[in-house]
């Protein structure tokens, strides 16, 4: 008996009972339609990770200063002062702190830094109206701020926020600047941001030093070298308390967060095997219920001439084809899912080619594996026991 | 019986018996049963219920295997043959007709006379063109399309005929074959029947109606597992009963 033939008798014995067939395969195109949709979510929110921190450089490194007290604090000098070291493109310290930001009578709640003018170039962050915060403002602790694009809409709507007076813990700064739309990365929203120059920034915050460093390195290759000269430069400083402070790498940021997918990924892997397994088990009660109930179509079969391969073939491709079919459709289902749960996150979902490819593999398998049991019982059915059977 | 003897023998069944274990009893269904069968021959099978009828026709129709004994279908050995081997002759060697009619209902009437080619193998044109052919024989070739719940009883019988004509086997086995019919309808499956012996089909017609029987040109009758001829033979089945025995067998029967 040839495959196509095999196929198509299949095909014709399963739809001739539609309402049992998409029970049984009901399992299995849950089992594909979940695994479809969660991989495409975590690939949705893995590639928006990626973005995110692609989106602040790669070849940008921070140094956070963890330690209190005047012991352990980085002055803005001495972080200065890493831009003299080889390698180094540019410097930019930063003090930030959450603050309530108020204009008449509405406020909000944002991140406030302390900025110095290398801010603009090494964090790559400009502004799109009015102008930076200049070196001028610095010097003198200039109560002037660049505000985020989020933030200016909410205090000030669509008025033009450039000359506008909001108020800091009390204190009236004036909005110089409107910052480029950046969208969120890995340290939060952009854009719901007031930036306001560091030596100002430090007075407000009634803080002495800095608590984070960005550092622009010239070349991705190097990150290593600079990574270990900032950390000597910064244990001799800290005299080798290294736990008051971090040097992170944005290249390490996304490891860690691959490895935190690759776990998802793992664990999504056993919840399919285990839906697939629950599927498979279902086909097989259901190939077996078909047996018996078709033990007499067997025998007529067998009687006919059939061998025990071809009848064991019969049921395997029934098998096959009910697994097949629910993986179709929950691959279909899963993509629509997919799209659905994309929209209504606002991520940006995707459905990878070889898991589609996979997840319809195995849930082939799974009506081989599950199918094999039922269809020898079937095949080693005696034919004069089979005709008799009614 | 000179005439008799020139001819082929189809089937040479030589002390065959037959048994069954069931729980710690052996059962014995036939006991050496001997039985010829030559082409073109038309021999009907006669006993009650519970004679080994049933048993014997498995055995003939290979759908079983004896326990003792050989049993020669055109000249191949079936006892001792494994399960491909024997659905292989089954499918080449023997046309089933059954008490009821044993078709698939979800197939068609065409459908269903292309089963045992597609197990032969044979491609589709050919299957098509041959149950057609079958189909037209047994005058059912307006309703080669419809299912066997769309057929009456009489029509499905000859969609069996013609499942079983379709292989051209050298025998057809007819268990019944108006068991589940009016006994109008089947007369003409008989007639049917008799045309297809006519045309020099070898048939063997099992039955527990003595009127069936009549049809055939020979009778052989069983009872309690064992055979006897009762008219049109060449004295091949032996195991000779006593004189009156067997008239009242044939009366039980």
């Amino acid at each position: 008996m040839k495959l196509t033939q095999g196929f198509r008798m299949a095909f014709k014995s399963v739809l001739s009972n539609k309402l049992r067939t998409s029970l049984s395969m009901l399992g299995i195109l849950i089992g594909v339609a979940t695994v479809i949709a969660l991989v495409a979510m975590g690939k949705g929110s893995s590639n928006q990770v990626e973005e995110q921190v692609s989106s602040l450089g790669t070849n940008l490194l921070s140094i956070t200063i963890t330690g209190r007290g005047t012991e352990t604090s980085l002055s803005k000098d001495e972080a200065m002062a890493f831009a003299d070291l080889p390698n180094v493109e540019g410097v930019s310290p930063v003090v930030s702190s959450s603050l309530s930001v108020k204009y008449k009578t509405t406020s909000t709640n944002v991140t406030v830094e302390g900025i110095t003018p290398e801010y603009e170039d090494v964090n790559d962050f400009s502004v799109q109206t009015g102008r930076y915060i200049v070196p001028i403002d610095e010097s003198n602790s200039q109560k002037v701020a660049l505000i985020g694009v989020s933030t200016a809409e909410e205090l000030f709507g669509t008025d033009d926020p450039l000359g506008k007076v909001i108020l800091l813990n009390g204190y009236r700064f004036t909005i110089v600047g409107l910052l480029e739309a950046k969208g969120s990365s890995l340290s939060g929203s952009n854009d719901e941001k007031v930036l306001i120059p560091l030596s100002t920034a430090q007075r407000l915050f009634k803080s002495v030093g800095v608590r984070t460093v960005y550092v622009k390195v010239t070349q991705l290759d190097l990150m290593n070298t600079v990574v270990a000269m900032l950390e000597a430069k910064l244990t001799e400083k800290f005299r080798g308390d290294t736990s008051s402070y971090r040097v992170f790498n944005q290249q390490d940021a996304m490891e860690t967060l691959n490895s935190v997918n690759k776990t998802m990924n793992t664990m999504l892997l056993y919840v399919a095997a285990i839906s697939l397994i629950v599927g498979g088990i279902g086909i097989m009660n259901i190939m077996l219920v078909s047996v018996t109930e078709r033990t007499r179509e067997i025998g007529i079969r067998k009687s006919l001439g059939a061998k025990r391969r071809d009848i064991l073939f019969q049921f395997l491709v029934e098998a096959v084809t009910i697994s097949g079919l629910g993986g179709l459709l929950g691959i279909g289902i899963g993509y629509i899912a997919s799209i659905v749960i994309g929209r209504v996150m606002g991520t940006h979902t995707e459905v990878p080619f070889n898991t589609v490819m996979i997840a319809f593999a195995f849930s082939a398998v799974v009506g081989v594996v599950f199918g094999i049991f039922p269809a020898n019982k079937a095949a080693r059915l005696r034919p004069v026991d089979a005709l008799r059977h009614d | 019986m000179t005439a008799e003897a020139s001819r082929e023998v189809l089937i040479d069944i030589k002390g065959v018996s037959k048994s069954y274990v069931m729980g710690r009893e052996t059962v014995t269904v036939l006991h050496q049963v001997s039985l010829q069968v030559h082409r073109g021959d038309f021999v009907a099978i006669v006993g009650p219920s519970g004679s080994g009828k049933s048993t014997l026709m498995n055995v003939i129709g290979c759908l079983d295997t004896p326990s003792e004994g050989s049993y020669k279908l055109d000249g191949v050995e079936v006892r001792g043959q494994n399960d491909n081997k024997l659905a292989q002759i089954r499918n080449s060697k023997i046309g089933f007709i059954f008490q009821g009619f044993h078709l698939l209902p979800r197939l068609t009437a065409l459908e269903n006379c292309e089963l045992p080619l597609i197990y032969r193998g044979l491609s589709a044109k050919e299957r098509r063109e041959r149950s057609s052919n079958a189909l037209k024989q047994v005058g059912l070739g307006e309703r080669m399309h419809h299912r066997p719940s769309e057929l009456s009883g009489g029509q499905q019988q000859r969609v069996a005929i013609a499942r079983a004509l379709a292989t051209h086997p050298p025998i057809l086995l007819a268990d019944e074959p108006t068991g589940a019919l009016d006994s109008k309808t089947g007369q003409e499956v008989l007639a049917m029947i008799e045309q297809l012996n006519r045309e020099g089909h070898t048939i063997v017609l099992i039955t527990h109606d003595m009127d069936v029987a009549k049809r055939a040109g020979r009778t052989v009758v069983i009872r309690d597992g064992v055979l006897s001829e009762e008219r049109g033979g060449a004295n091949e089945a032996h195991t000779r009963l006593p004189n009156g025995v067997q008239e009242r067998l044939i009366e039980q029967a």
